[in-house]
């Protein structure tokens, strides 16, 4: 039952209230992502392309086959992989971080919602943008591997949308909580340019971690970003470095531990409350 | 029914400062209540810990019968807060403002279109709706809080100085609709700068300083109680020395002022007859200070000592 003319707020029942409020805090962020679309979902197609000519057109047509497939469309599951993470962190961060430095977190402290319907608005927020950037940078994809006679197969369809979601949702409450810790605009960068960056790089993005040494590829396996860009590889090429099962079992146990990190933090008033 | 209960409200903040040392506080449904302290003195702190901003460190606070612990969300959507600082989003509608805001407590969008176009025409913003709120004026800006505040339709509205920085025009307005939605049934408790904003809407009052709650009256008990007022005559001719006015203690603020104080026990009539005997003419009069104002100095000030 939600508030109707007439009706009170203290006569609905807190189900309903945090329904409206939860639907609300996604239709304000996916506001966002559109009100400043030339910020959120412009910098990632010009980016991909330039990595498609590049790594995929001059540098790839050198590499030859990986795995067996063209080098061009072996990068592209990754390229749109490395886009959903970095903006479904940058979406949350931005926008929860954003809300805190303008004080306007407080419209949503003040409120009756609990900290996890805040929690999973903002998450949503950042599947949403994760999945808008996903679809031009796929977008971006198609055109560079139909140009080269490749086309961008999908093997299973479940697993791209799995891995793309897992993967999103980890990110997504990674920037919530690097926002909540964040005191200054400087905070929210570091993650993504000392951690985030360097683990992308590395897991596999642009090579099948077979090419490394033995240690290597042991040290690889500690990378969550290895698993993700392998699973969401297997969705579109059925191939992949790591098992399926146990890519999904560390997306969705990463899911679970940030969110309750998350939960603890904004129960705590952590960059919140005082 | 109480509209807010709070007992033994404790609040230490992390640097060890003791902003609040057991507050007990009750404000009745359908007050207009004034919550008056000095800088520094805890109101604040009072305000974020009812509005869940600012964790307490003991105590309880029930809001409408809700206890804050058990039942947090339903006493916040009782509460409606304007803050002392401006806090919505700068790069949006004032539209979008309130009409998200209203969402948070669970109103529909449908429902909330109608009460934005409600409340901002009300407050005489809707030929800003569409505007970025960045651009809106000072005294723009608190009345888009006080819609945003409204959206829920609380039945409790708690305002933090919202005329700060206000020109007097607008403030005056804002009493006005502050008035009429007490009338309606909402609870206000308003802290304020400007006392003589106090003193004209609020029926009952406390004034907090130190973390303690020091007074705790009617508006109009508390007034009463202040035994001696202050008055300021301008006179039409220059003195040339300080007049004898026998019971009264008279200062020469400059040779067109007088200032006499005067206890509640002696009548204007014989000041006036007394400057009349000694041929002094007194073109005006007024108050040397709100009576609130003096009473809250005093009160104060007392305690300081």
């Amino acid at each position: 039952m939600s508030v109707s003319p007439g009706m009170s707020v203290s006569q609905m029942s807190m189900a309903a209230i945090q329904w409206v409020g939860f639907r609300t805090i996604v239709i304000r962020e996916y506001s966002r992502i559109v009100r400043i679309w030339l910020q959120t979902l412009m910098p990632p197609a010009v980016t991909t392309t330039l990595y498609f000519i590049i790594f995929g057109s001059l540098v790839g047509r050198r590499i030859g086959p990986m795995q067996g497939i063209d080098y061009i469309a072996y990068i592209a599951p990754g390229l749109i992989m490395m886009s959903v993470i970095t903006n479904s962190y940058g979406n949350v961060v931005s926008s929860f971080f954003g809300a805190k430095f303008g004080k306007h977190i407080e419209e949503l402290l003040v409120s009756p919602l609990p900290n996890w319907v805040i929690a999973l608005g903002y998450v949503c927020g950042g599947l949403i943008r994760g999945a808008m950037v996903g679809l031009v940078v796929t977008a971006v994809a198609l055109v560079f591997t139909y140009m080269h006679s490749h086309h961008l197969q999908v093997h299973n369809l479940g697993v791209v949308i799995a891995a793309m979601l897992l993967t999103s949702a980890v990110f997504s409450l990674g920037g919530l909580i690097n926002a909540v810790f964040a005191k200054n605009f400087d905070q929210v960068n570091w993650i993504p340019s000392f951690v985030l960056t360097p683990l992308t790089y590395f897991g596999g993005v642009f090579y099948s971690v077979d090419l490394l040494p033995v240690w290597a590829q042991k040290l690889s396996l500690v990378n969550p970003i290895l698993h993700m860009v392998n699973a969401f590889r297997y969705g579109f090429l059925g191939v992949s470095d790591v098992s399926l099962a146990s890519a999904f079992a560390i997306m969705a146990a990463c899911v679970a531990a940030l969110f309750i990190w998350a939960i603890i933090l904004l129960n705590r008033g952590a960059g919140t409350r005082d | 029914m109480h509209a807010l209960s709070v007992r033994g409200l404790t609040k230490t903040y992390r640097n060890g400062v003791h902003a609040l040392k057991g507050i007990d506080l009750d404000v009745e449904e359908g007050d207009f209540f004034a919550l008056l302290g000095p800088n520094g003195a805890g109101k604040t702190t009072l305000i974020g810990i009812v509005t869940s901003l600012v964790t307490k460190s003991g105590g309880t606070v029930g809001v409408f019968g809700h206890d804050m612990d058990r039942e947090l969300g339903r006493a916040k959507s009782c509460i409606g807060i304007v803050p002392q600082e401006i806090n919505f989003n700068m790069f949006e509608s004032p539209e979008t403002i309130v009409v998200n805001q209203a969402g948070f407590y669970g109103v529909e969008r449908g429902l909330a279109r109608e009460r934005a176009e409600k409340y901002l025409r009300q407050l005489h913003l809707w030929d800003k709706r569409k505007e970025i709120a960045r651009s809106l004026s000072g005294g723009m800006k608190r009345r888009l809080m006080i819609a945003r505040a409204l959206m829920h339709e609380p039945r409790l509205l708690i305002l933090d100085e919202p005329t700060a920085g206000v020109d007097i025009e607008i403030r005056r307005s804002m009493w006005e609709f502050l008035r009429t939605i007490n009338e309606q049934g909402t609870t206000i408790i308003l802290t304020t700068h400007y006392l003589e904003e106090a003193e004209n809407l609020c029926r009952n009052i406390a004034i907090i300083d130190g973390g303690r709650i020091i007074e705790r009256d009617r508006m109009s008990s508390l007034l009463r109680r202040l035994h001696t007022e202050s008055f300021l005559f301008s006179l039409r001719d220059p003195l040339a020395a300080l007049p004898r006015l026998q019971g009264y203690r008279t200062v020469m603020v400059d040779d067109h002022t007088l200032e006499i104080e005067m206890s509640k026990e002696q009548s204007l009539n014989e000041i006036f007859s007394l400057l009349s005997a000694q041929g002094i003419e007194v073109l005006s009069m007024r108050n040397k200070v709100n009576r609130l104002e003096e009473m809250f100095m005093r009160l104060v000030e007392n305690r300081a000592a």
